[in-house]
């Protein structure tokens, strides 16, 4: 085809050119390629879809390179134009494909197998022997050997001809696989169109309603109203983790389980629940899933006439498997100016040689805060979405040390601790708290891509192991005691084993015959 | 004896089956090289050719080297099996919870498929690849990613692991065997297109032609391939959307077990392409294994993710 000067074609020849380009076979295995070649960015680089906290370290980390990668949608590959194109592409190469070869295989349902050719023996897997039995029972006995294929026994010129077919599975299953694929595809779209996945840090004591204020994270499909969350609420009582205390794995994670109260419904009762990790809550057409956990202290700010300007649980993120968090407290009512602090918490810390404090155990046996202390505007006035565990530092300064004003001032507060700042205000680590951090996530029709892939799994078993087979026989009677038989097996797919196949299928058949003395010829 | 005890045997054990493997690969190579200057069939031209006992005394010292190699694989199987047996009980759970006893129980499955096909199909002519490549990888995994046996992160706690995990093993282990044959493939079918007739000597005439080399290759990855479809297409995200709420995340780990995926069914069009056949596809089916090795290697110890389990 590609010799062919198309610019001399009308445009209906153009596209039907373009149309026979897209469905054969080598555009299909070319786009499978390309499809796994623009896949492979979306794993090397930080995605929106899954981390877009690790997006936006990513940008501020490479300044020159991110805004151009941003550009071309690196860091959304999965939605992006270019991968969108490719397998839309691949759908229609792959409807263009189903749709003839389904025709081709009713086709082929409705037909008888094919006459047998004239002379049997030039096939390479061949074979001619002769036997006293007649050409009738020679022929019963190879429709015996054949089993299950579709046979068509004829007498043409004196001679007994059987042609069988057998095998039509394999193409039944390898259009099954095929169309599998698409009703997966249209499964996965319709999930995503109609579904919604959000994400929420909760801690011990607090209450999550599913509104989306609530969420930290929200996605939902274009199909989904987001003013339609189901009404559902809980109260998450109870965080509890338990860790390897000895042996080589210490402090490797044992189980993980929040419990609490979940009510259904706007006005539901209250009952009782637990969520582990691989076991979540089903509620409200929702399922609320376990999925990350830390410690969120709590932390009250006094300032200097005794008023609390801030007293709640901060959640501080864990960065490393013995949970060395990070945190930042924003303190908005603090006057005249604001505070800010950044820092860590350590649930179990230890003094290392150099002087530098480190966290020894996941579990807080000696927990402590340390912070450094930022005054000056929040820029939380200024209409634009902040991060809670990002802090703003363009119009704070920092506190420094008296001592030595090239370290920052800093706080650094076990439970039941209190300081006091430069200006007056009183910073103290009242409790320890923990939170889990839950996927809240609805996949309607979920069980679509499921029925898709497991039948399209059977289709592909089918397609890779039934053999399609042409087999011939033709016997003649020579004299009245002897009768040739031919016999020429086919694979529809070449294979190398297909003589020992044929020697098989010799032995079953001439079971019942009596070979002639003369054996084969 | 302690769990302590077992998790020693199990070290042991593992080290020891590297050994055994490099001494099984030994011989296979030196399988090989004996047979350098033996012709496809042993009686050239008849005649009082002095030669020819010369070559057949080499033959046979060939073929005692594979049988060397073959009860050597067999030996190490038997070690690392146990090694594998004493690591799960040292942890006291299934023994695929991490990078290091993935490694070492998917080289257990894979001379195990390599032993069964010797038995059914002959194939002891890639004895010297498999034995090699398993070396390489329990020597890394022992040195690379090596963790004391200890329980399961909470996430591996479910029934999914063994069926999800065995089943990635399995095809993981059939992609091994079907890679060694791509390979010998590719050799023996370029040696059949530049060597003439009378220069075939060697261990490479020994082998099966090219079209049944292709055959094992293509039977070994359509065995895999449904298995691979299950493992990375149907029991991870079921178990996905139980552990995380979402059946398909492009996580890392899936987005390279979909290009694996992708690669395969690319290798079992190629081989029904025009154009594609033969070589094309033999090559396709190794980039697949990269992708594969990728995904245990450098998704694990560079990219990170969801899946790292890596230690």
């Amino acid at each position: 085809m590609s010799d062919t000067d198309t610019s001399e074609l009308s445009p209906l020849e153009f596209l039907r050119w373009g149309w026979r380009q897209l469905t054969s076979m080598r555009t299909a295995l070319s786009l499978l390629l390309l499809l796994a070649v623009v896949a492979i960015p979306g794993s090397l680089l930080p995605q929106r879809g899954v981390d877009a906290r690790a997006v936006e370290a990513y940008l501020n980390d490479n300044p020159k390179i991110g805004p151009i990668l941003d550009k071309l949608g690196m860091f959304s590959v999965y939605t992006s134009p270019w991968f969108s194109g490719v397998y839309l592409l691949l759908m229609i190469s792959l409807v263009g494909c189903i749709l003839p070869r389904s025709r081709v295989y009713y086709r082929a349902l409705k037909a008888r197998p094919p006459k047998a050719p004239k002379n049997l023996t030039r096939f390479p897997a061949s074979i001619e022997f002769v036997t006293t039995s007649s050409p009738e029972e020679a022929m019963s006995a190879a429709r015996r050997a054949l089993g299950r294929a579709r046979v068509d026994v004829v007498e043409r010129d004196g001679s007994h001809e059987l042609s069988a077919e057998s095998g039509y599975l394999r193409e039944a299953g390898n259009l099954v696989f095929h169309i599998s694929i698409v009703v997966v595809l249209v499964g996965v779209a319709m999930t995503a169109l109609f579904g919604y996945r959000g994400a929420a840090i909760v801690a011990e004591g607090d209450r999550f309603s599913n509104v989306l204020t609530q969420y930290d994270e929200f996605g939902s499909g274009a199909l989904f109203d987001r003013d339609k969350l189901p009404p559902f609420s809980f109260n998450l009582d109870n965080f509890s983790a338990t860790y390897q205390v000895d042996g080589p794995q210490r402090g490797a994670p044992l189980s993980f389980e929040a419990t609490g109260t979940v009510s259904d419904g706007v006005d539901g009762a209250d009952k009782d629940f637990s969520i582990r990790v691989n076991h979540p809550m089903k509620v409200g057409g929702a399922s609320v899933f376990l999925v990350g956990q830390g410690y969120a202290p709590v932390i009250k700010v006094t300032n200097p006439n005794g008023d609390v300007v801030f007293d709640e649980p901060v959640p501080f993120l864990p960065a490393d498997p013995s949970y060395t968090s990070n945190g930042v407290v924003k303190v908005a009512e603090a006057e005249p100016e604001q505070l800010g602090f950044q820092g860590f918490f350590l649930p179990t810390f230890i003094q290392g040689n150099d002087g530098a404090t480190r966290s020894a155990f996941p579990a807080p046996y000696a927990p402590i805060i340390g912070l450094f202390v930022w005054h000056g505007d929040l820029g939380l006035d200024k209409g634009i979405p902040q991060s809670v565990y990002v802090l703003d530092k363009s119009n704070m300064t920092q506190y420094m040390d008296d001592k030595d004003p090239k370290k920052g001032y800093r706080v650094s507060l076990q439970p039941g601790e209190s300081q006091t700042l430069p200006d007056g205000h009183t910073i103290e680590f009242v409790s320890l708290k923990q939170f889990a951090r839950f996927q809240i996530a609805s996949v309607p029709g979920v069980e679509i891509p499921l029925i898709g892939i497991v039948l399209g799994l059977i289709g592909l078993i089918g397609s890779l192991s039934i053999k399609p087979r042409r087999t011939w026989v033709r016997a003649r009677r020579e004299n009245d005691s002897r009768t040739v038989v031919q016999v020429a097996v086919l694979d529809r797919v070449p294979r190398v084993d297909l003589p020992a196949d044929l020697d098989r299928f010799i032995q079953r058949m001439q079971e019942p015959l009596q070979l002639s003395e003369e054996g084969d010829v | 004896m302690t769990l302590e005890q077992l998790g020693r045997l199990s070290n042991y054990s593992v080290a020891s089956a590297t050994v055994v493997l490099a001494l099984a690969f030994l011989a296979y190579a030196a399988q090989w090289s004996l047979a350098r200057n033996v012709a496809m069939t042993k009686v050239l031209a008849g005649g009082e050719d002095v030669s020819l006992e010369e070559s057949e005394v080499k033959a046979d010292r060939s073929d005692a080297a594979g049988g060397i190699g073959f009860s050597l694989t067999v030996l190490a199987e038997v070690i690392l099996i146990i090694g594998v047996v004493t690591r799960g009980l040292s942890a006291e759970r299934v023994p695929w919870g991490n990078m290091y006893e993935f490694g070492i129980i998917a080289i257990a499955v894979a001379l195990a498929a390599y032993l069964l096909l010797v038995k059914m199909w002959d194939i002891d002519w890639v004895g010297a690849l498999v034995t090699l490549f398993a070396m390489v990888v329990l020597g890394s995994t022992m040195l690379f990613v090596y963790v004391p046996p200890g329980p399961l992160v909470p996430a591996l706690d479910s029934y999914w692991l063994v069926i999800h995990v065995v089943a990635a093993i399995v095809a993981g282990s059939a992609f091994l065997v079907g890679a060694t044959a791509s390979v010998l493939y590719l050799v023996k079918a370029r040696a059949e297109r530049l060597t003439p007739e009378d220069q075939r000597t060697g261990f490479l005439w020994k082998m099966p032609t090219s079209g049944a080399i292709d055959q094992v290759a293509y039977r070994v990855h359509a065995f895999a391939f449904p298995i691979w479809t299950f493992a990375a297409l149907i029991a991870g995200p079921i178990w996905a959307q139980a552990a995380w709420g979402r059946y398909w995340g492009w996580d890392a780990k899936e987005v390279w077990a979909f290009i694996t995926w992708v690669f395969y069914a690319a290798y079992l069009h190629a081989r029904a392409t025009a154009g594609w056949r033969g070589k094309a596809a033999a090559i396709l089916a190794l980039v697949a294994f990269g992708t594969f090795m990728f995904n245990y290697i450098g998704v694990n110890l560079f990219v990170g993710g969801l899946h790292s389990y890596a230690k």
